[in-house]
């Protein structure tokens, strides 16, 4: 087996005192990153770019990528902790970490998040391994309607089965989608819907939205409950972490999928929020008991959280093999290679076989690393529920708003999460879900775009979306997605109340 | 109070030093304001500078990236327009800074901007899927007259330097091609290796890695002259062995794309002359050298009257196959 050799040649590359330091720093940078909402694995990778100018490549590689994990860890903290995601892909991880911390389990939520993290982060890096040849040619396949067929599949698997009423999902959802037109468009090259405000020009970012409905939304809320977080008594002993990780393998079934869905979207362009709103759908739908998802369900957090990392990871793998990232920051690392001399595509494998196999081997050590610093940090965190509101609370206000300035240095923005802190407040209130809304701004240009292309390929045809098998399965599985779920509730509804998101 | 008191000097040091070339040094960060999003073209352009400018010690104040690519780079422009006059500032772009008000509808113009340098052309090839039926340019052609509007072409953004590029063949030829707008070069680049479109108009750079894997192959370069030799890179075919496109029977001499440095207007003319002197150093860094060959661009060092009218007839050409098609926005 060569790859087997070439991993082992990695390893050989990755674990240097040198790059063992690198792994560590690099994670513990990520994870800051990754806990302060705003700021983002994107832009402090490529606030790293330049210190990486006096390095190999392959050195360089490991403290990028060392980054780019701690902080795919470290966003599921706020989310959980504060109900404000510090990285888009873990917006998902709110809907059931926040409400389990809440009812005083946040060691328990945390540790599901990193745990299930770990395992999808390392699920990831295997697939990578073995398939590193298969999975780019798998990539190749992807024309625009296929694209199209798999947003749509997002879209479906995650609005199929919403529990809210599918009145108040489509004002929801297309919402979202107006939202995600705001600026220029790339098939036509127009300016759409910023009323002639130059600030509007490059859209409305979704980390701005994401940042005022769910965290300035949930503050006001609060403060409507009267000032203080419920469930703050939580006590915090080591020996929950462990008895939540022996808990963990119940959680396969949910795992397994997670992680398939994760290392799919990885490798095609769908990039980790979608596989991590796409999981949590599909594990909405996979489970029968009793108990509602957005309550706190254990599953609700290892489906995103195995997703979003198994995701996080492959996309690696398009952006070496094919030089097409599929998430914002394995752009910046591809930026990175070229500066570094090296090109990404299919060569890339051969002919840098150290650099490759050496990032490969990292990130099985930097992940494991990850973990463990992760599940240190656990009692930390959670004892900041412990500080009284009046303390936390303007804390959070001041994390929200540096947060939304640092997405681009925009002061604008800061009015934007305002208006959205009032948003996300009113649908709350008024039983209208969140999560279409946050969905169809991530996916929904990505989308209109893939629909655009493939209009004009087919000369305006909908049969394109049927014209192979590819295509014609992930569509039919979506409309299955999208159909089955509320004929199935039609039946049962007299039976059982319907749960509120 | 302060303010007079650093005029004064300023002045002092003006009149002490008046006969040196740098008679300004930025005395704060560099904001280095790349008109793409980070990986982009114009972004390793802007990066490769920033660390030419710090490995050789030209400038000594640190240079900071941001990245400003919104609404196809006027994101960079319009914030240029604001910082009008602040020398600590540095924008990143291509020939779109001249471009994009001819055809978008945008609160700057190219006024608002003060050319500093074009440091390299990007060439354009013609790129087909390994395995085509199209042997040149004129198969290609030929093809899309005899089925007009089938044949697909796969480029980055819309009324960009690509859909340009592809109006101009049609617009010499007589060709009808169909032209699908993607993200960028990159995923332009596996969209053809991948067969979803029949041919695209990539740089060297974004194309060269699906070549060695032998995914595509070019047909012909829009440059007057062929490419710089270079080791065997797809097929045993070198750059250099690329026919241009003129000699390949395509009546377009060239097509080339700058990467153009600006500051905000109102600058003073020693700041202007700071900044050129320091790209020129940069242009003769072994960082910029290797960046050239690695992404098989042309050196070129326009300053000044020379960048003035190469920008002319750039802006001339390009303005005439904007009216050709219809894209100027409407005054």
């Amino acid at each position: 087996m060569g790859n087997f050799d070439l991993l082992m040649h990695g390893f050989g590359v990755a674990i240097t005192p040198m790059h063992l330091m690198l792994m560590v720093g690099g994670v513990l940078m990520g994870l800051v990153v990754g806990v302060l909402p705003g700021l983002g694995a994107p832009n402090g990778v490529s606030l790293l770019i330049p210190l990486t100018f006096a390095l190999d490549p392959t050195s360089a590689i490991i403290l990028l990528s060392s980054m780019y994990w701690g902080a795919l860890f470290g966003g599921s903290t706020t989310s959980i902790l504060f109900n404000i995601p510090g990285e888009p892909s873990s917006v998902a991880t709110t809907f059931d970490g926040y409400p389990m911390a809440r009812k005083g389990e946040s060691t328990r939520a945390l540790t599901l998040a990193f745990m299930s993290a770990g395992v999808g982060a390392l699920v990831g890096v295997v697939v990578i391994t073995l398939l590193a040849g298969w999975a780019s040619n798998f990539a190749l396949q992807f024309g625009a309607p296929e694209y199209f067929a798999v947003y749509f599949l997002a879209f479906a698997a995650f609005i199929g089965m919403g529990s809210a009423s599918p009145a108040k999902t489509l004002v929801s959802l297309t919402t979202g989608l107006l939202l995600a037109t705001v600026g220029m468009d790339t098939v036509t090259g127009e300016i759409r819907l910023t009323f002639g405000l130059d600030q509007l020009l490059s859209g409305i970012s979704f980390l701005v939205v994401v940042i005022g409905l769910f965290g300035i939304g949930e503050l006001l809320s609060t403060v409507q409950e009267g000032l203080r977080f419920r469930g703050v008594s939580s006590k915090i002993d080591l020996r929950d972490v462990l008895r939540t990780i022996a808990e963990l393998p119940r959680y396969w079934a949910t795992s397994v999928r997670s992680a398939l869905i994760g290392i799919w979207m990885g490798i095609t362009p769908g990039g980790p929020t979608a596989a991590s709103f796409m999981s949590y759908g599909i594990a909405r739908q996979a489970s029968r008991k009793g108990e509602a998802f957005g309550t706190g369900r254990p599953e609700g957090i290892v489906a995103p959280e195995t997703a979003d990392h198994s995701a996080g990871s492959c996309a690696m793998l398009p952006m070496l093999a094919l030089g097409v990232p599929s998430s914002a920051t394995a752009a910046v690392m591809m930026g990175g290679l070229m500066i570094w001399g090296l090109t990404p595509g299919p060569m890339l494998f051969a002919t840098k076989p150290d650099f490759v196999w050496g990032l490969i081997a990292s990130m099985y050590v930097s992940n494991l690393i990850g973990v463990i610093l992760v599940l240190a940090t656990v009692p930390m965190f959670a004892a900041l529920l412990r500080i009284p509101f009046a303390i936390i609370g303007p804390m959070i206000v001041v994390i929200c708003f540096v947060g939304a300035y640092t997405v681009s240095n925009a002061s604008f923005d800061l009015w934007l999460v305002l208006l959205f802190g009032l948003v996300g407040y009113l649908f709350t209130k008024l039983g209208y879900p969140l999560a279409p809304l946050v969905l169809a701004m991530v996916l929904g240009h990505k989308a209109e775009n893939a629909f655009h292309q493939s209009m004009i390929l087919s000369n305006g045809s909908l049969e394109i979306f049927f014209s192979n098998t590819l295509v014609t399965s992930i569509m039919l599985i979506a409309l299955a997605l999208l159909i089955l779920p509320k004929t199935l509730q039609l039946g049962s509804r007299l039976r059982r109340k319907a749960p509120v998101e | 109070m302060i303010k007079t008191r650093i005029a004064l000097l300023t002045a002092t040091a003006v009149m002490v030093a008046a006969p040196a070339l740098a008679d300004w040094a930025p005395n704060r960060p560099i904001e280095f304001v790349v008109a793409s999003g980070a990986g982009g073209g114009t972004d390793n352009f802007a990066r490769t500078i920033q660390s030419a400018l710090t490995r050789n010690d030209i400038v000594d104040a640190p240079m900071v990236v941001l990245n400003k690519g919104g609404g196809s780079g006027a994101e960079a422009f319009l914030y240029a327009r604001q910082n009008a006059g602040d020398p600590n500032k540095l924008i990143f772009g291509t020939n779109n800074v001249y471009l994009l008000p001819y055809v978008a509808k945008l609160a700057y113009t190219t006024e608002d901007l003060q050319p500093v340098a074009a440091l390299a052309l990007d060439e354009f090839l013609v790129w087909v899927k390994a395995d085509s039926p199209y042997e040149s340019i004129t198969d290609l052609i030929d093809a899309a007259k005899e089925a007009p509007g089938t044949i697909t072409f796969g480029g980055s953004q819309s009324k960009d330097t690509d859909e340009t590029l592809v109006a101009l063949i049609e617009q010499v030829s007589g060709a009808d091609f169909k032209y699908v707008p993607f993200n960028g070069g990159g995923e332009t680049g596996v969209q053809l290796a991948g067969g979803h479109i029949a041919a695209n108009v990539n740089n060297p750079n974004e194309n060269i890695g699906q070549w060695q894997a032998g995914a595509v192959r070019p047909l012909c370069v829009f440059s007057p002259e062929r490419m710089a030799e270079s080791e065997p890179i797809g097929d045993d075919m070198g750059w250099h062995d690329i026919p241009t496109c003129k000699e390949a029977g395509l009546d377009i001499e060239s097509y080339q794309m700058p990467r153009t440095v600006w500051l905000p207007k109102d600058t003073d003319p020693e700041v202007v002359a700071f900044y050129e002197d320091a790209m020129k150093k940069v242009a003769e860094t072994p960082e910029w050298q290797d960046y050239l060959t690695k992404t098989s661009q042309t050196g070129a060092v326009l300053l000044d009257e020379e960048l003035a009218s190469f920008i002319q007839t750039n802006e001339d050409n390009t303005v005439k196959v904007f009216q050709a098609e219809g894209w100027t926005a409407a005054e």
